[in-house]
């Protein structure tokens, strides 16, 4: 009974939370408004949106060596979890089944085992360094202490559900991902799609003036 | 709660544009930021983290544009933006930022929080929450036409002793000159070696060029303050005189704020485009050159180093002007470690050389500029900024350093093969 409605009604609604309050949050962004900037350009806006958007996955000398723990450990969650959430089997299956009905070649389960050390170490890391460190534990709030929670949350029962193959795990980790994709567009989770924004303003801003952002 | 309160509180609130929404969006408290001020690297004090210095703006951002604040706000559980917020985060916004923009150049998900305390300002100064030192500038550069208090009675002089040190004449309202001259007013009081510079070196290089008597002042202290009618007022005094001289082109001096004052944000300011073109004087001296009409002998055989301003390269775009011009008069031109757009400041930018009771911590921030000289090991700084200058002649001092820090324009000068160019 519970399974069912997690796996029906629940998991609709949620995906409906996400994909609805994430556009809303978008367009409640652009909604704001910019003034059109009056001064004419040394350089091109566009270029320089779409080189910011590139260059910032590449950390600054200045930051690399002072914050070498931090950026480590966002590359290795990041990049673990990406690998997780698109070429895990059961995710690639469940899109297939419940969303695209595309499907594409899933990683090994070494691969899989590699990518969810990468990204537990890297999520644990990233949550110690937050708390440990005197500059990331007074900027920290609560958000973003659950969204770190849930995702540790959805990412533990997840690696347990396959490795167990045990439906209440499966039932479990869905639920998890259910309230994580609600609770998303509520929260610092938003930066997933918000960074391009703020890359593209920037690095239209910095490009205009002739400057590589 | 007072009315002037209620006036930030309404200034801040029009700040929030698209950008600071995505930026407030995007931020994930990582921290990086602090590693690229000076104020945090200087003093390990968290609370100099750049982010950080943004918490009221971010106060209201949340309560007005996030769910959770809007259902906070309704449940009367959510804290309005409050005069403590406003008293305790002034010195963090004014004091311990000098708008360097260094930390925008660094921030991972990509915000501009340099543009974030830049807006943050409008709302701290229309609730009276301003630096003394800033408020008394910026009442003089709407009363007196400059923030130092310089007339034009006080340029005259300057010239006068221009024109009798260089023995040229110095065009004050030239109709149909090419180019309108400006000047900051530390330029006029402290460094006027720069006026006859470019009196020298475009009387050699056949620039047709003029100063206002009107609107002679290139600084603009509403921006610095972040009081958006003041500044709009100064850059109007410069556009209406430009206007009636009917020049062709602005020229910014060397100091970095007026630059960013006239060039890139002045139209935004009073909001239409210039008839004219705005080139700072490194971008003019370097078009000069490339023209063949500056004209250049021998080179300074003592290594020399850059000091880059922010506002004229990092957020300016005059990054390969000055190593151009530096290159054809130094032999040993020596770059420091972090310099181009990822230089650090003097310390002194955006208002905080204009502030007393920021003296200390400048002073302190000034060791991170100490570290990058002693390891470039050269004792020669060159600079193209007045306030830079003086902020740097200061940290030197206080440091006992033996540094000597030179005007690029006028060691320009210093080479110039004198006589005139009529091509």
């Amino acid at each position: 009974m519970i399974g069912q409605f997690i796996d029906g009604p629940l998991w609709t609604f949620s995906l409906a939370v996400f994909l609805i309050g994430v556009i809303w949050r978008i367009v409640a962004i652009l909604m704001a408004g910019n003034r059109p900037d009056l001064a004419t350009p040394k350089g091109s806006a566009g270029a320089g949106a779409l080189r910011a958007l590139f260059s910032r996955f590449l950390p600054e000398r200045t930051v690399a060596t002072h914050g070498r723990l931090q950026l480590i450990a966002g590359y290795l969650f990041h990049l673990g979890l990406l690998a997780l959430l698109f070429f895990a089997q059961p995710h690639i299956d469940f899109i297939a089944d419940r969303i695209t009905g595309l499907s594409w070649p899933a990683m090994p389960h070494w691969a899989f085992i590699v990518a969810a050390e990468l990204a537990f170490a890297g999520l644990i890391l990233l949550w110690l360094y937050r708390i440990l460190n005197p500059v990331t534990r007074l900027l920290s709030d609560l958000d973003d202490h659950i969204g770190t929670i849930l995702v540790f949350l959805v990412m533990l029962t997840g690696c347990l559900a396959l490795a167990q193959a045990f439906e209440p795990l499966r039932l479990i980790h869905l639920l998890l991902a259910e309230l994580l994709l609600i609770y998303f567009p509520f929260s610092k989770l938003m930066h997933a799609f918000t960074f391009i924004m703020s890359r593209g303003y920037t690095g239209a801003t910095m490009g205009r003036k002739g400057v590589n952002a | 709660m007072s009315e002037q309160f209620d006036q930030g509180v309404q200034a801040l609130r029009q700040q929030i544009d698209a950008r600071i929404s995505a930026y407030f969006s995007s931020c994930v408290h990582c921290g990086l930021c602090a590693e690229a001020c000076l104020f945090y690297t200087e003093t390990d004090n968290p609370r100099y983290t750049p982010i950080h210095k943004l918490e009221p703006m971010k106060k209201l951002w949340r309560r007005e544009h996030t769910f959770w604040g809007k259902l906070g706000a309704v449940l009367g559980v959510s804290e309005p933006l409050t005069e403590e917020d406003f008293s305790e985060w002034e010195t963090l916004v004014y004091d311990s930022c000098t708008l360097c923009g260094r930390c925008s150049m660094v921030c991972p998900v990509g915000n501009d929080i340099t543009y974030m305390i830049r807006k943050q300002r409008e709302g701290f100064s229309a609730a009276g929450y301003a630096p003394e030192g800033m408020k008394e500038a910026t009442r003089r550069a709407l009363e007196i036409g400059s923030p130092m208090g310089v007339t034009y009675a006080t340029l005259k002089a300057a010239l006068a002793h221009v024109e009798k040190d260089t023995g040229l004449s110095v065009p004050v309202d030239t109709q149909g000159a090419d180019y309108m001259a400006l000047f900051s007013s530390m330029e006029v009081v402290n460094f006027p070696e720069y006026i006859a510079a470019i009196t020298r070196i475009f009387h050699a290089a056949g620039v047709s060029w003029t100063i206002s008597s009107e609107a002679f002042e290139a600084t603009n202290s509403g921006i610095q303050i972040g009081n958006k009618d003041a500044a709009a007022e100064i850059v109007n005094r410069v556009a209406i005189a430009a206007d009636k001289l009917g020049v062709k082109s602005v020229i910014s001096p060397e100091c970095g704020h007026a630059y960013m004052a006239i060039r890139w944000e002045g139209p935004n300011l009073i909001g239409r485009a210039y008839p004219f073109e705005v080139v700072h004087i490194l971008e003019l001296l370097d078009q000069l050159k490339a023209e063949g009409r500056l004209r250049l002998e021998s080179k300074e055989s003592t290594p020399m180093t850059l000091h880059d301003p922010c506002q004229i390269v990092r957020r300016g775009g005059v990054i390969r002007q000055p190593r151009d011009l530096l290159n054809s008069v130094a032999e040993h031109f020596v770059e420091m470690k972090d310099h181009g757009v990822m230089n650090w400041c003097c310390g002194g930018g955006g208002g905080v050389s204009a502030n007393e009771r920021a003296e200390p911590l400048r002073l302190q921030a000034f060791n991170r500029k100490k570290k990058q000289l002693d390891e470039s090991g050269v004792n020669t700084m060159v600079t193209a900024c007045a306030n830079c200058r003086i902020i740097l002649e200061e940290g030197i001092e206080h440091n006992e350093m033996d540094t000597a820090v030179i005007s690029l324009t006028e060691l320009i000068a210093d080479h110039l093969i004198e006589g005139r160019n009529e091509n």
